[in-house]
């Protein structure tokens, strides 16, 4: 992956042209290759994408339902940027996200009983943060004390999480009042308030100002140089006196409690309960879109919002049409594709013109 | 390999005719055309910029000709690929070594093959005695790379560069990192090839090198091909004839003797340092006693380091790479524990200080590894340049970054230490050697009092950027800098310290006064054969 331009550093207009050509010619080759797969599949892609922009984005009750989705894929992009500019690879937001999730759906309505309904939020906020920091701190500490890999500990970390969390709602949190096993439901009226008299709850201003507050973090701060100093070039951080493995537990836990918080606002905000086998799995389809931004805060802002448009209205359009619903998953799978491709594409001219 | 050793005429082993190369903005290599025999040691000279890399490059097959051809034994041929130009013999020993130092000699070696055959040790092993016999060097095949000495890991890349027949062998700056005995034993190797009829290209800046190995000299500048010395010629004159026509071809027809850069290059290593007068009856500035470090195995770790150095002192640092020199450089700076033993700045103990406790203090180190570690090249010049300072005023306040006081400093250190960069928000990984080293250089020197460790730090630069650095190193001496000169270049030592001492696998065998004679005894000390 290159490197991220960093802030501070000005980019003459031929360079951001550049950069949104590099950035929209994989949009535009995604979705004409996708147009061929529908074509092939004996439908009409021009109506197929023209459901999609209906339903995901022109629509009002389209458009309510896309920013929705928007808010957990914000919180889980910016605990992303904060592990990748730090050049740490959390791949384990799944299992953060749901154990977090289910943290939260069982106390939450405990909570609510106890105490008034704002400061309920905030504690399970906060709560949230801090168990999904906690599940990255095993993966934190192997990597600052042995160096292992984090790719595997964050993904085993997953994998455990999944475990446990199905465990936990279906033994410690199991609400008895349902026949199916899930923990006990928020009341609607509790949940996190409504934006004016949309069904949009007020977590996506949460997660818009989370991924703003980390673009900021990152580029101008001393914290954030620190961070992308130990990413770029760990033995430079060394060098200058940096405390490596320190940064590296700093990182982990902002991270993961990122991501731990994107959890608590998908329940607070639209489910008020975690069913058993529930799990969205959005870890794994933001990571792309957070490369697609260059772990630029505000570009991947950008980019959600195209996915989440792809898939809230992908998912209509899919029914009416008769097009298979995994079909979104393949325009991401394309567009990944023609990203690689012309990152290498253009990583080779400029070999070539530098050399 | 073919025999020739008559002198009739000869078919080149390798010519290029008219080659010319642009980049943007440079033409590297401007119509050039040599011829390279067989059985010849062919010395290119010239400075960094000459085009000496490009022509390399382009004979190695790692980059392709605007214009020009390239002849092997008389057909033309197009080296399109590293694999291709090594399918013709043509083998590269490039600056920097290009091994796996994580696998052993043998399985380097075998890298090259096709990836569907299967790996024939026992074949590889026959060659590699062939090879070995013919350089007669001796290897442990099975040894791994990472746990040999620089010199035998250049044998090892001159094997692998011979490894497939074998007509011409490039050698780029071999020597840099070589003590004086390998330097010896390298000209040996490449007399024992030369006289097997290998065609080799040494490409060197050191004059000395050039007279002493050379059958040919050719100089470049600007990208072109200035002049020739003939075999014949050159073994008609004295070392100092050869000099002064090279000198000559280099740096113009005004310049003999006269222009700094001939100067260096001409009077480097003769130069012995004044004596100073450091006053050594003040308590010294930096006190190390006893200091030994743990190490990985393959590592030379500290074994009871002792020593002092005064303000205003340069204490070389001799020894063959690896012994331990890295590891005292850092056990200093903070960036290794020390296992036992007591570092002392003035009357403060800063054993168990961290890097920035102890730059605080006015401790100040400039690594070797200039882009490993000195710098995060995809980062800014000016960010590179506070990378030491980072949440410090005036570039932070309360931890926010203000870029604008980043910036201009930049402006100032670049307008100060002659960077050349196209803007302060230049990623430093783009600008080159030189001006990286000036960069490191504006960091590290921005103090008036402390200790500074230089470790390598002419290492890889051009002659331009090698005075830089060893007038900043004097100039901060003569501020009354305390000042640790680590180096491989006994020549540098000997021009710059006042007094030098060894390091022999982890201790430091002895501290001698730099004074006539002194390279004789140093000489003797980095092979470990005597002590002070």
């Amino acid at each position: 992956m290159t490197a991220p331009a960093q802030g501070g550093v000005k980019s003459s207009a031929g360079a951001r042209l550049a950069t949104a050509f590099r950035v929209l010619l994989p949009i535009v080759l995604a979705l004409l290759v996708g147009a061929v797969i529908i074509l092939a599949l004996g439908k009409d892609p021009l109506t197929y994408y023209g459901y999609v922009a209906r339903r995901g984005l022109l629509s009002p009750i389209g458009i309510q339902a896309t920013i929705t989705r928007m808010a957990p894929l914000l919180m889980i992009a910016a605990g992303l940027i904060v592990a990748f500019r730090a050049g740490i690879w959390n791949l384990g937001v799944d299992g953060q996200f749901l154990l977090a999730a289910v943290v939260t759906a069982a106390l939450a309505p405990v909570l609510v009983t106890l105490v008034p309904g704002w400061l309920m939020i905030l504690i399970s906020l906060v709560v949230a943060a801090l168990v999904g920091a906690a599940w990255s701190l095993i993966p934190a500490f192997l990597k600052a004390r042995y160096g292992v890999n984090e790719i595997i500990t964050t993904l085993m970390m997953t994998f455990l999480g999944i475990g446990l969390a199905n465990v936990l709602i279906k033994l410690p949190f199991n609400d008895p009042n349902t026949t199916v096993p899930q923990t006990a439901t928020l009341a609607v009226e509790d949940r996190l308030p409504r934006l004016f008299d949309t069904t949009i709850h007020s977590g996506v201003v949460i997660a818009i100002v989370a991924v703003l507050l980390v673009h900021l973090l990152m580029t101008r701060t001393a914290f954030g140089l620190k961070l992308q100093i130990v990413g770029a070039n760990p033995r430079a951080a060394v060098h200058a006196g940096l405390n490596v493995s320190r940064l590296t537990f700093a990182t982990f836990a902002l991270s993961a409690g990122l991501v731990g918080l994107g959890g608590a606002i998908e329940v607070l905000g639209v489910w008020g309960t975690v069913r058993a086998d529930w799990n969205p799995a959005f870890g794994l389809l933001v990571v792309p879109l957070v490369f697609l931004a260059r772990l630029h805060g505000v570009a991947v802002i950008g980019f959600v919002l195209f996915f989440a448009v792809l898939m809230s209205g992908g998912e209509s359009a899919s029914r009416r049409l008769g097009v298979p619903t995994d079909f979104v998953l393949v325009l991401v799978a394309l567009l990944l594709i023609f990203l690689a491709l012309v990152e290498f594409l253009d990583h080779r001219r400029r070999q070539a013109t530098k050399a | 390999m073919a025999m020739t050793g008559q002198d009739r005429a000869v078919v080149p082993a390798v010519a290029v005719e008219g080659i010319t190369k642009h980049f943007p903005g440079v033409l590297a290599n401007d119509d050039i055309s040599l011829t390279f025999n067989p059985g010849e040691i062919h010395v290119l000279l010239g400075e960094n910029g000459a085009g000496k890399s490009t022509l390399i490059a382009i004979l190695a097959g790692m980059q392709q000709p605007d214009a020009g051809r390239i002849r092997l034994a008389e057909k033309t041929v197009r080296l399109t690929s590293p694999r291709e130009s090594l399918a013709h013999g043509i083998g590269t020993v490039f600056q920097h070594v290009l091994l796996v130092p994580s696998l052993t000699v043998i399985e380097n070696l075998m890298l090259g093959g096709p990836w569907r055959r299967r790996l024939d040790r026992a074949s590889a092993l026959a060659r590699f005695g062939e090879l070995s016999r013919i350089l007669a060097v001796s290897l442990d095949p099975d040894a791994l790379v990472g746990r040999l000495s620089l010199g035998e890991q250049q044998q090892v890349e001159i094997i692998r560069a011979l490894w497939q027949g074998g007509r011409v062998l490039i050698l780029d700056e071999p020597t840099s990192m070589l003590t004086p005995a390998g330097v010896r034993e390298l000209g040996q190797v490449m007399r024992r090839l030369r006289d097997q009829g290998v065609a080799i290209i040494f490409i060197t800046h050191k004059l000395k090198e050039a007279y002493e190995f050379g059958d040919r000299i050719s100089v470049l500048r600007l990208g072109r091909t200035v002049g020739e010395i003939t075999k014949a010629r050159l073994a008609a004159m004295s070392e100092q004839q050869a000099t002064d026509e090279v000198i000559h071809l280099m740096f113009g027809p005004s310049a003999t003797g006269q222009t700094v850069d001939a100067e260096t290059m001409a009077h480097e290593g003769q130069r012995r340092r004044r004596a100073t007068a450091v006053d050594r009856g003040q308590s010294p500035f930096l006190t190390v006693h006893g200091l030994s470090t743990t190490a990985q195995p393959g590592e030379s770790a500290l074994r009871d380091v002792t020593f002092e150095v005064w303000p205003g002192e340069i204490l070389g640092i001799a020894g063959v790479d690896g012994n331990g020199q890295k590891q005292l450089a850092e056990a200093l700076a903070g960036q290794r524990p020390a296992a036992s033993g007591v570092v002392a700045l003035r009357n403060t103990q800063i054993t168990h200080l961290n890097v920035a406790a102890r730059r605080r203090l006015g401790l100040r180190y400039i690594t070797d590894e200039r882009v490993g570690e000195g710098i995060v090249a995809t980062h800014s010049l000016a960010t590179n340049l506070v990378l030491k300072e980072i949440g410090r005023a005036p570039f932070w306040w309360r931890g926010i970054t203000r870029w604008d006081n980043i910036h201009a400093h930049a402006r100032e250190k670049i307008a100060t230490h002659d960077i050349r960069t196209p803007s302060e928000h230049t990623p430093i990984g783009r600008l080159s050697g030189g001006n990286i080293q000036k960069a490191l250089l504006a960091r590290e020197l921005s103090t008036q009092t402390g200790v500074v460790i230089f470790n390598k730090p002419t290492y890889g630069l051009d002659l331009h950027n090698i005075r830089t650095a060893r007038a900043a190193i004097l100039r901060g001496a003569k501020a009354g800098l305390a000042t640790i000169l680590i180096s491989t270049e006994l020549d540098e030592l000997v021009e710059l310290c006042d007094r030098i001492g060894v390091m022999y696998q982890g201790r430091l065998s002895g501290i001698v006064e730099n004074v006539e004679g002194a390279e004789i005894q140093i000489g003797l000390m980095m092979t470990g054969a005597a002590a002070a």
